[in-house]
Protein backbone atom coordinates (compact mmCIF):
# COMPACT_ATOMS: atom_id res chain seq x y z
CA UNK A 1 0.00 0.00 0.00
CA UNK A 2 1.04 3.54 -0.73
CA UNK A 3 2.76 5.21 1.98
CA UNK A 4 1.90 9.17 3.19
CA UNK A 5 3.85 11.55 5.09
CA UNK A 6 2.48 10.80 8.54
CA UNK A 7 0.10 12.69 9.93
CA UNK A 8 0.34 13.76 13.91
CA UNK A 9 -1.34 15.51 16.36
CA UNK A 10 0.29 19.31 16.54
CA UNK A 11 -0.26 19.41 20.59
CA UNK A 12 2.13 16.34 21.53
CA UNK A 13 3.22 14.59 18.21
CA UNK A 14 1.74 11.72 18.63
CA UNK A 15 0.11 9.28 16.09
CA UNK A 16 -3.72 10.38 15.23
CA UNK A 17 -5.87 7.98 17.32
CA UNK A 18 -8.94 6.35 14.83
CA UNK A 19 -11.79 4.49 15.86
CA UNK A 20 -12.98 2.26 13.14
CA UNK A 21 -16.67 1.47 13.21
CA UNK A 22 -18.49 -0.43 10.11
CA UNK A 23 -20.19 -3.96 9.92
CA UNK A 24 -17.13 -5.75 7.95
CA UNK A 25 -14.71 -7.40 9.54
CA UNK A 26 -12.99 -7.44 6.00
CA UNK A 27 -13.90 -3.33 5.59
CA UNK A 28 -12.49 -2.37 9.03
CA UNK A 29 -9.14 -4.21 8.50
CA UNK A 30 -9.35 -2.11 4.94
CA UNK A 31 -9.19 1.45 6.74
CA UNK A 32 -7.10 0.45 9.63
CA UNK A 33 -4.42 -0.36 6.75
CA UNK A 34 -4.74 2.69 5.49
CA UNK A 35 -5.07 5.05 8.44
CA UNK A 36 -1.81 3.22 9.37
CA UNK A 37 0.05 3.99 6.26
CA UNK A 38 -0.97 7.95 7.25
CA UNK A 39 1.15 7.21 10.17
CA UNK A 40 -2.20 6.71 12.47
CA UNK A 41 -2.71 4.32 15.48
CA UNK A 42 -5.73 2.01 15.56
CA UNK A 43 -7.76 3.32 18.98
CA UNK A 44 -10.52 1.00 18.70
CA UNK A 45 -13.23 -0.77 16.22
CA UNK A 46 -16.47 -1.58 16.22
CA UNK A 47 -19.23 -3.21 14.35
CA UNK A 48 -22.13 -1.52 15.06
CA UNK A 49 -23.77 1.98 16.15
CA UNK A 50 -24.15 1.61 19.54
CA UNK A 51 -20.88 -0.28 20.37
CA UNK A 52 -19.23 2.72 18.54
CA UNK A 53 -20.66 5.06 21.11
CA UNK A 54 -19.18 2.83 24.10
CA UNK A 55 -16.05 2.75 22.21
CA UNK A 56 -15.57 6.71 21.78
CA UNK A 57 -16.46 6.56 25.26
CA UNK A 58 -13.55 4.61 26.42
CA UNK A 59 -10.72 5.53 24.10
CA UNK A 60 -11.51 9.01 22.77
CA UNK A 61 -10.18 8.91 19.34
CA UNK A 62 -9.07 11.90 17.48
CA UNK A 63 -11.07 10.59 14.11
CA UNK A 64 -13.82 8.16 13.54
CA UNK A 65 -14.19 6.73 10.80
CA UNK A 66 -18.00 5.68 10.59
CA UNK A 67 -19.91 3.49 8.25
CA UNK A 68 -23.83 4.11 7.61
CA UNK A 69 -25.42 0.88 6.88
CA UNK A 70 -25.07 -1.12 10.06
CA UNK A 71 -26.69 -3.32 12.03
CA UNK A 72 -28.34 -2.19 15.46
CA UNK A 73 -27.88 1.36 15.25
CA UNK A 74 -26.97 3.54 11.72
CA UNK A 75 -24.21 5.12 11.67
CA UNK A 76 -25.62 8.51 11.40
CA UNK A 77 -27.88 7.82 14.51
CA UNK A 78 -24.50 6.99 16.34
CA UNK A 79 -22.72 9.80 15.27
CA UNK A 80 -25.61 11.78 16.40
CA UNK A 81 -25.82 10.63 19.56
CA UNK A 82 -21.52 10.44 20.15
CA UNK A 83 -21.29 14.24 18.86
CA UNK A 84 -24.11 15.25 21.54
CA UNK A 85 -21.97 13.61 24.40
CA UNK A 86 -18.77 15.02 22.33
CA UNK A 87 -19.59 18.41 20.56
CA UNK A 88 -15.59 18.26 19.65
CA UNK A 89 -15.85 14.85 18.05
CA UNK A 90 -14.15 14.37 14.54
CA UNK A 91 -16.97 12.17 12.61
CA UNK A 92 -16.04 11.26 8.89
CA UNK A 93 -18.60 9.00 7.31
CA UNK A 94 -17.48 6.33 4.97
CA UNK A 95 -20.24 4.53 3.17
CA UNK A 96 -20.97 3.31 -0.41
CA UNK A 97 -24.43 5.19 -0.09
CA UNK A 98 -23.42 8.37 -0.91
CA UNK A 99 -26.31 10.44 -2.27
CA UNK A 100 -26.85 13.69 -1.16
CA UNK A 101 -29.89 13.71 1.05
CA UNK A 102 -27.56 10.95 3.00
CA UNK A 103 -24.53 13.26 2.95
CA UNK A 104 -26.38 16.27 4.35
CA UNK A 105 -28.64 14.07 7.02
CA UNK A 106 -24.62 13.01 8.41
CA UNK A 107 -23.51 16.49 8.30
CA UNK A 108 -26.35 18.22 9.91
CA UNK A 109 -25.83 15.19 12.78
CA UNK A 110 -22.58 16.12 13.21
CA UNK A 111 -20.37 14.31 11.22
CA UNK A 112 -17.57 16.49 9.91
CA UNK A 113 -17.05 15.20 6.19
CA UNK A 114 -18.34 12.29 3.98
CA UNK A 115 -16.07 9.72 1.91
CA UNK A 116 -17.45 7.48 -0.38
CA UNK A 117 -16.39 3.62 -0.70
CA UNK A 118 -15.03 2.25 -2.32
CA UNK A 119 -11.81 4.34 -0.26
CA UNK A 120 -9.44 5.64 -1.77
CA UNK A 121 -6.27 6.03 0.04
CA UNK A 122 -5.48 9.80 -1.26
CA UNK A 123 -9.22 10.97 -0.67
CA UNK A 124 -9.19 9.75 2.71
CA UNK A 125 -5.86 11.04 3.77
CA UNK A 126 -6.96 14.47 2.31
CA UNK A 127 -10.03 14.67 4.24
CA UNK A 128 -8.07 13.63 7.35
CA UNK A 129 -6.04 16.59 7.22
CA UNK A 130 -9.12 18.96 6.47
CA UNK A 131 -11.09 17.53 9.61
CA UNK A 132 -8.03 17.94 11.50
CA UNK A 133 -7.31 21.40 10.25
CA UNK A 134 -4.65 23.24 13.35
CA UNK A 135 -5.17 20.05 15.57
CA UNK A 136 -2.69 17.69 13.22
CA UNK A 137 0.43 18.36 11.52
CA UNK A 138 2.26 16.19 8.34
CA UNK A 139 5.58 15.26 9.72
CA UNK A 140 8.26 15.73 7.33
CA UNK A 141 11.55 13.45 6.54
CA UNK A 142 13.30 16.22 9.16
CA UNK A 143 10.31 15.24 11.43
CA UNK A 144 8.93 19.20 11.12
CA UNK A 145 5.22 19.44 11.75
CA UNK A 146 5.29 17.33 15.10
CA UNK B 1 -37.80 -4.77 -13.97
CA UNK B 2 -36.68 -1.56 -16.75
CA UNK B 3 -33.21 -0.87 -17.92
CA UNK B 4 -33.10 2.75 -16.28
CA UNK B 5 -33.15 0.64 -12.67
CA UNK B 6 -30.81 -1.83 -13.89
CA UNK B 7 -27.85 0.00 -15.38
CA UNK B 8 -27.07 1.76 -12.56
CA UNK B 9 -26.38 -1.73 -10.76
CA UNK B 10 -23.87 -2.45 -13.98
CA UNK B 11 -22.19 0.75 -14.00
CA UNK B 12 -21.59 0.36 -10.39
CA UNK B 13 -20.29 -3.02 -10.49
CA UNK B 14 -18.20 -2.85 -13.63
CA UNK B 15 -16.57 0.43 -11.46
CA UNK B 16 -16.07 -0.71 -8.31
CA UNK B 17 -14.45 -3.87 -9.86
CA UNK B 18 -12.25 -1.54 -11.78
CA UNK B 19 -11.18 0.12 -9.13
CA UNK B 20 -10.70 -2.31 -6.45
CA UNK B 21 -8.83 -4.59 -9.13
CA UNK B 22 -6.84 -1.94 -10.79
CA UNK B 23 -8.40 -4.02 -14.13
CA UNK B 24 -11.06 -3.28 -16.97
CA UNK B 25 -14.50 -5.68 -16.52
CA UNK B 26 -16.24 -7.11 -19.08
CA UNK B 27 -19.66 -8.53 -19.17
CA UNK B 28 -19.43 -12.29 -20.32
CA UNK B 29 -23.05 -13.53 -19.46
CA UNK B 30 -26.29 -11.98 -19.48
CA UNK B 31 -29.81 -13.95 -19.09
CA UNK B 32 -32.84 -13.90 -17.20
CA UNK B 33 -33.97 -16.35 -14.98
CA UNK B 34 -37.37 -17.45 -13.42
CA UNK B 35 -36.07 -20.56 -11.88
CA UNK B 36 -34.93 -20.05 -7.93
CA UNK B 37 -31.78 -18.63 -8.11
CA UNK B 38 -28.79 -21.38 -7.85
CA UNK B 39 -25.87 -20.45 -6.07
CA UNK B 40 -22.75 -20.33 -7.48
CA UNK B 41 -19.92 -19.88 -4.91
CA UNK B 42 -20.23 -17.44 -2.55
CA UNK B 43 -22.99 -15.33 -2.19
CA UNK B 44 -24.29 -12.03 -0.45
CA UNK B 45 -27.38 -11.23 -0.61
CA UNK B 46 -29.14 -6.90 -0.43
CA UNK B 47 -32.62 -6.33 0.19
CA UNK B 48 -34.44 -3.30 -0.90
CA UNK B 49 -37.29 -1.48 0.35
CA UNK B 50 -38.80 1.85 -0.95
CA UNK B 51 -39.74 3.04 -3.63
CA UNK B 52 -38.43 0.22 -5.35
CA UNK B 53 -38.03 -3.36 -4.12
CA UNK B 54 -36.22 -6.68 -4.00
CA UNK B 55 -32.77 -8.21 -3.47
CA UNK B 56 -29.56 -8.04 -5.58
CA UNK B 57 -27.07 -11.12 -4.93
CA UNK B 58 -23.33 -10.79 -5.65
CA UNK B 59 -21.30 -14.02 -6.08
CA UNK B 60 -18.52 -15.64 -6.89
CA UNK B 61 -16.05 -18.46 -5.89
CA UNK B 62 -14.14 -18.96 -2.71
CA UNK B 63 -10.73 -18.34 -4.77
CA UNK B 64 -12.11 -15.46 -6.56
CA UNK B 65 -13.18 -13.86 -3.41
CA UNK B 66 -9.35 -13.86 -1.82
CA UNK B 67 -7.53 -13.10 -5.10
CA UNK B 68 -10.34 -9.84 -4.94
CA UNK B 69 -9.77 -9.64 -1.21
CA UNK B 70 -5.73 -9.54 -1.74
CA UNK B 71 -6.13 -7.24 -4.28
CA UNK B 72 -8.17 -4.73 -2.62
CA UNK B 73 -5.88 -5.00 0.67
CA UNK B 74 -2.81 -4.36 -1.24
CA UNK B 75 -1.80 -7.25 0.35
CA UNK B 76 -1.85 -11.10 -0.24
CA UNK B 77 -4.10 -12.52 2.18
CA UNK B 78 -4.37 -16.06 3.66
CA UNK B 79 -7.66 -17.78 2.15
CA UNK B 80 -10.49 -18.14 5.36
CA UNK B 81 -14.31 -18.85 5.40
CA UNK B 82 -14.45 -15.71 6.77
CA UNK B 83 -12.35 -13.52 4.68
CA UNK B 84 -14.37 -15.20 1.61
CA UNK B 85 -17.22 -14.40 2.95
CA UNK B 86 -16.47 -10.78 3.92
CA UNK B 87 -15.09 -10.58 0.25
CA UNK B 88 -18.71 -10.93 -1.37
CA UNK B 89 -20.35 -8.65 1.19
CA UNK B 90 -18.22 -6.22 1.08
CA UNK B 91 -18.38 -6.16 -2.70
CA UNK B 92 -22.25 -6.08 -2.71
CA UNK B 93 -22.13 -3.41 0.15
CA UNK B 94 -20.28 -1.58 -2.50
CA UNK B 95 -21.79 -2.13 -5.27
CA UNK B 96 -25.34 -1.44 -4.34
CA UNK B 97 -24.24 1.54 -2.10
CA UNK B 98 -22.81 2.81 -5.63
CA UNK B 99 -26.34 2.18 -7.50
CA UNK B 100 -28.62 3.61 -5.20
CA UNK B 101 -26.68 6.76 -5.18
CA UNK B 102 -27.29 7.03 -8.56
CA UNK B 103 -30.83 5.84 -8.39
CA UNK B 104 -31.55 8.35 -5.21
CA UNK B 105 -29.84 11.17 -7.19
CA UNK B 106 -32.71 10.19 -10.12
CA UNK B 107 -35.43 10.57 -7.15
CA UNK B 108 -36.44 7.17 -6.61
CA UNK B 109 -35.83 6.47 -2.60
CA UNK B 110 -34.49 3.24 -0.57
CA UNK B 111 -33.85 1.64 2.47
CA UNK B 112 -30.26 -0.77 2.05
CA UNK B 113 -30.17 -3.23 4.43
CA UNK B 114 -26.86 -4.82 5.72
CA UNK B 115 -25.75 -7.88 3.32
CA UNK B 116 -26.58 -11.30 4.59
CA UNK B 117 -24.90 -14.41 3.73
CA UNK B 118 -26.96 -16.54 0.86
CA UNK B 119 -26.50 -19.96 2.55
CA UNK B 120 -28.61 -22.49 0.67
CA UNK B 121 -27.97 -24.11 -2.38
CA UNK B 122 -30.60 -22.77 -3.89
CA UNK B 123 -32.43 -19.82 -2.64
CA UNK B 124 -35.36 -17.85 -3.01
CA UNK B 125 -37.35 -17.92 -6.24
CA UNK B 126 -38.15 -15.24 -8.50
CA UNK B 127 -42.17 -13.76 -9.12
CA UNK B 128 -43.14 -13.40 -12.60
CA UNK B 129 -43.13 -9.80 -11.36
CA UNK B 130 -39.88 -9.94 -10.41
CA UNK B 131 -38.02 -12.37 -12.93
CA UNK B 132 -33.79 -11.86 -12.27
CA UNK B 133 -31.12 -10.87 -14.75
CA UNK B 134 -27.86 -12.61 -14.22
CA UNK B 135 -24.98 -11.11 -14.85
CA UNK B 136 -21.20 -12.26 -14.82
CA UNK B 137 -18.51 -10.28 -15.16
CA UNK B 138 -15.23 -11.07 -16.32
CA UNK B 139 -11.69 -9.90 -14.42
CA UNK B 140 -8.57 -11.20 -14.85
CA UNK B 141 -8.98 -12.67 -11.67
CA UNK B 142 -12.10 -14.59 -12.00
CA UNK B 143 -15.15 -13.90 -12.12
CA UNK B 144 -18.30 -11.99 -10.15
CA UNK B 145 -21.78 -12.90 -11.02
CA UNK B 146 -24.65 -9.98 -10.29
CA UNK B 147 -28.27 -10.92 -9.65
CA UNK B 148 -30.65 -8.81 -9.87
CA UNK B 149 -34.39 -8.89 -8.86
CA UNK B 150 -36.44 -5.79 -8.18
CA UNK B 151 -39.54 -4.46 -8.83
CA UNK B 152 -41.54 -1.07 -8.72
CA UNK B 153 -43.25 -1.05 -5.51
CA UNK B 154 -46.85 -0.32 -6.28
CA UNK B 155 -48.15 0.60 -3.34
CA UNK B 156 -45.58 3.79 -3.29
CA UNK B 157 -46.15 4.32 -7.15
CA UNK B 158 -49.92 4.42 -6.64
CA UNK B 159 -49.87 6.91 -3.95
CA UNK B 160 -47.19 8.82 -5.90
CA UNK B 161 -49.57 8.44 -8.59
CA UNK B 162 -52.95 9.45 -6.68
CA UNK B 163 -50.46 12.81 -4.84
CA UNK B 164 -50.33 14.25 -8.24
CA UNK B 165 -46.14 13.39 -8.42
Amino acid sequence: MEQFAPVKRSKDGQPVRYLIVDDSVFARKNLARMVESFGGHLAGEAGDGLTAITEYDRTHPDIVLMDITMPQMEGIEAAERIVQSHPDARIVMVSSVGYQENIVAALQRGARHFVQKPVKPEVLYEVIKYVLGDDGAVATAAGAGV
Amino acid sequence: MKMDVIQPFINSADAVLAQGLECSTAIGSLSMEEEAYRRKGVAAMVWLTGDIEGRIIIDLDPETAVRVASKMAGAELPESDSLVRETACELANQIIGNAITALNDQGFHFRVHPPVMHMSEEGIKSSEDTEALVMCFETPIGSVFMNIALRYNRKRHADAASAGH
